[in-house]
């Protein structure tokens, strides 16, 4: 187990990279912690499989050095860098029995059989197929075998770093719940360094410690699910995480007062005069709609029963605009406007979240 | 929903009946016609029951003939299938070189079977051929014409040389279906080279495999042009398999009686090889998707 670092690594597929363009993946700089989860996030073909090969050392960076520790290993492959890997697609030996399967790694690498016998005992029982511990592989549905995938990738005690290439893309939607649990127990139990690529923000959400949004080659934003949701650094960030996203309506900010389309709408902070193209940030769900003279005019499109709440499609503007509403709240018939929470606001300006000044009042939950 | 009962759509199937009566139903009865009976000439006919069969079942010919494919196909099975895995491993798996290896592949099978008969008649030749002439240059006895030896070695090496590559190519198509994952798992996992093969690459061909096989075996069984033309199934009998035993009762000898009963019991020979192989595939693909 070790400390990832990531020191001004950057990677161009190209061989003589001009531009800032031609990096799929651009200057990074991190310190992922020792025995924590991680969750590269974004969408397709945003960096985060490249970011993921170089980690497992499949490909080497244009720039920058990788390290484990203090070990310098951005030219080593990956048996050198002692990982292990679980597949989009599992990967299972077909003509081995799932025990078998599991002991592989440690047999290839000559440990005790008393030893190999006790740790496939164990793995079997948190991914809970001991009792087809002596059947054959080939012929088992795909989320058994990917669960022996996770359990190969689980055996080895030793291994630094464990990565997850989208591993439940072809489970069925109740086994991705229960398997998730799983990897976040074996987590918690072995406390192996974890990365884990995915484009679906559930699961990114709900099994790492931290999270990294990735959007266009870059890092956008690496937190705590919290985070993402509370303060978004980045525009993207807001509206990819969350559903529906975060509403971003241009504005011109000035002090603590965004006018939006010649309407005024107060903020919880101070905020300098600001350059570019500057948007104000409004999760759905701190939008409340009133009637009368203040807030927002709007017109509503339509309205979404999801179940635990409803949405409601609002245009304000030209531009559509969502907020959430509480389980079986009758809509006023007479709501023609939209109220934002002052202090839930973000101001980003070219898609960058701006910090206030000094904030007029701290929302609770921030500081959590 | 009531199904309609409208038997004169039956008539739709007949020039589909017509063809095939044509193309195999007839001849095939024909055979079976001139193997229960016995002719001197004149289009005089006896009915001579199961005789003919009874004459091939114990004949010393055909028992010897059978030896002798059996043993050929053996052998080129033994030797194709291991080499064309090792050839199909050994190519190229993407650029400009595996289009250049599959071609170069794919060559010996588009040359006609007599030609290649002519080929290796011609290679092996003591006057004229450049493996023959040499070999006897620098001493070492060598006529395919006189030692059955060497007759064996020929043939053989020839269906070597001309179906060694269909086997490489299917192999390499199963092994080009293989996921490049497994063989990051397998390195991640410390596999050596053998259990790579062992443990991913040889399941995954085992019905490209079974097929090549099955193609192989029932190829070899009925192979008659090339070794008909490089060594006319001699010297003495030495490489007279199956058909060149049948085409020289047939048509030389002019038994069409057991000759009759000899392409049934062959043909149902071969039939049953590929049911079994038939049956093994689809058991194997019903495991495979469970």
């Amino acid at each position: 187990m070790a400390q990832i670092t990531l020191d001004n690594l950057a990677h161009s597929y190209l061989p003589n990279p001009q531009s800032e363009d031609d990096f799929a993946l651009k200057q990074l700089d991190h310190v992922w912690g020792d025995g924590e989860a991680y969750a590269l996030l974004g969408a397709s073909g945003c960096g985060k499989s490249t970011l993921l090969n170089i980690i497992s050392g499949l490909l080497v960076p244009s720039r920058g050095r990788i390290l484990f520790g203090d070990r310098d290993v951005t030219h080593q492959d990956t048996v050198a860098r002692n990982i292990a890997q679980v597949f989009q697609f599992p990967v299972v030996y077909d003509t081995m029995t799932v025990g078998d399967n599991l002991a592989f790694p440690l047999r290839n690498r000559g440990m005790d059989p008393a030893y190999i016998a006790a740790r496939v005992q164990k793995i079997a029982s948190m991914i809970g197929m001991e009792d087809s511990l002596k059947r054959k592989a080939r012929g088992l549905t795909a989320d058994a075998k990917q669960k022996i995938s996770l359990g190969r990738g689980m055996v080895r005690e030793d291994v630094n770093a464990i990565l997850f290439d989208e591993p439940l893309t072809v489970i069925d939607p109740h086994m991705k719940w229960e398997l998730r649990t799983q990897l976040k127990a074996l987590h918690n139990e072995f406390g192996h360094t974890m990365i884990y690529v995915t484009h679906d923000q559930t699961e990114a959400l709900t099994f790492a410690d931290k999270v990294v949004v990735m959007h266009d080659g870059r890092v956008v934003q690496l937190g705590t699910p919290e985070e993402l949701f509370d303060t978004p650094e980045h525009t993207f960030v807001g509206y990819f995480i969350g559903s529906p996203g975060m509403n971003l309506i241009e504005a011109e900010v000035a002090g603590n007062v965004a006018h939006c389309a010649g309407h005024a709408v107060p903020l919880g902070g101070n905020y300098k005069p600001l350059k570019g193209r500057v948007q104000i940030g409004i999760r759905p769900e701190f939008v409340t709609l009133a009637s009368g003279d203040e807030g927002l005019p709007m017109t509503i499109k339509r309205v979404e029963d999801v179940g635990r709440h409803q949405i409601l499609r609002a245009e304000f503007a030209g531009k559509p605009v969502n907020a959430i509403m509480p389980e079986g709240m009758a809509i006023p018939a007479d709501a023609n406007r939209l109220k934002f929470a002052p202090e839930r606001i973000s101001v980003y300006a070219d898609d960058w979240r701006v910090t206030p000044l000094h904030a007029v009042s701290t929302p609770a939950r921030e500081a959590v | 929903m009531d199904k309609v009962q409208n038997n004169k759509a039956w008539f739709l199937v007949l020039p589909v009946l017509v063809l095939v009566a044509f193309s195999a139903v007839i001849p095939l009865m024909t055979v079976v016609n001139y193997s229960v009976q016995d002719t001197f000439g004149n289009n005089v006919f006896f009915w001579e029951g199961l005789t003919w069969f009874q004459e091939v079942l114990t004949s010393r010919q055909v028992h010897s003939a059978l030896g002798r494919q059996l043993m050929f196909s053996g052998i080129i099975l033994a030797i194709q299938i291991p080499l064309g895995i090792l050839i199909a491993l050994c190519m190229p798996k993407k650029g400009v070189w595996a289009s250049v290896c599959l071609v170069l592949m794919a060559l010996p099978l588009l040359i006609p079977w007599n030609v290649v008969g002519t080929i290796w008649q011609i290679l092996g030749r003591t006057d004229i051929g450049f493996l023959g002439y040499t070999l006897n240059s620098l001493g070492i006895s060598w006529n395919y014409s006189r030692n059955p030896l060497h007759a064996w070695i020929i043939v053989v090496t020839m269906d070597v040389w001309h179906w060694t590559s269909l086997v490489a190519l299917l192999a390499y198509a199963g092994l080009q279906s293989i996921p490049q994952a497994y063989y990051q798992a397998a390195k991640i996992d410390q596999a050596s080279r053998w259990k790579v093969f062992r443990y991913i690459e040889l399941p995954k061909m085992q019905g490209v495999l079974l097929i090549a096989i099955l193609l192989r075996f029932m190829d070899s069984f009925m192979i008659y042009t090339e070794p008909f033309v490089v060594t006319g199934g001699g010297p003495g009998t030495a490489t007279s398999f199956l058909s060149i035993d049948l085409v020289k009762m047939a048509l030389g000898q002019f038994d069409l009686g057991p000759a009759a009963a000899f392409s049934i019991m062959y043909f149902l020979v071969i039939l049953l090889v590929s049911w079994v192989f038939y049956t093994v595939m689809t058991n194997l693909d019903k495991a495979e998707g469970r």
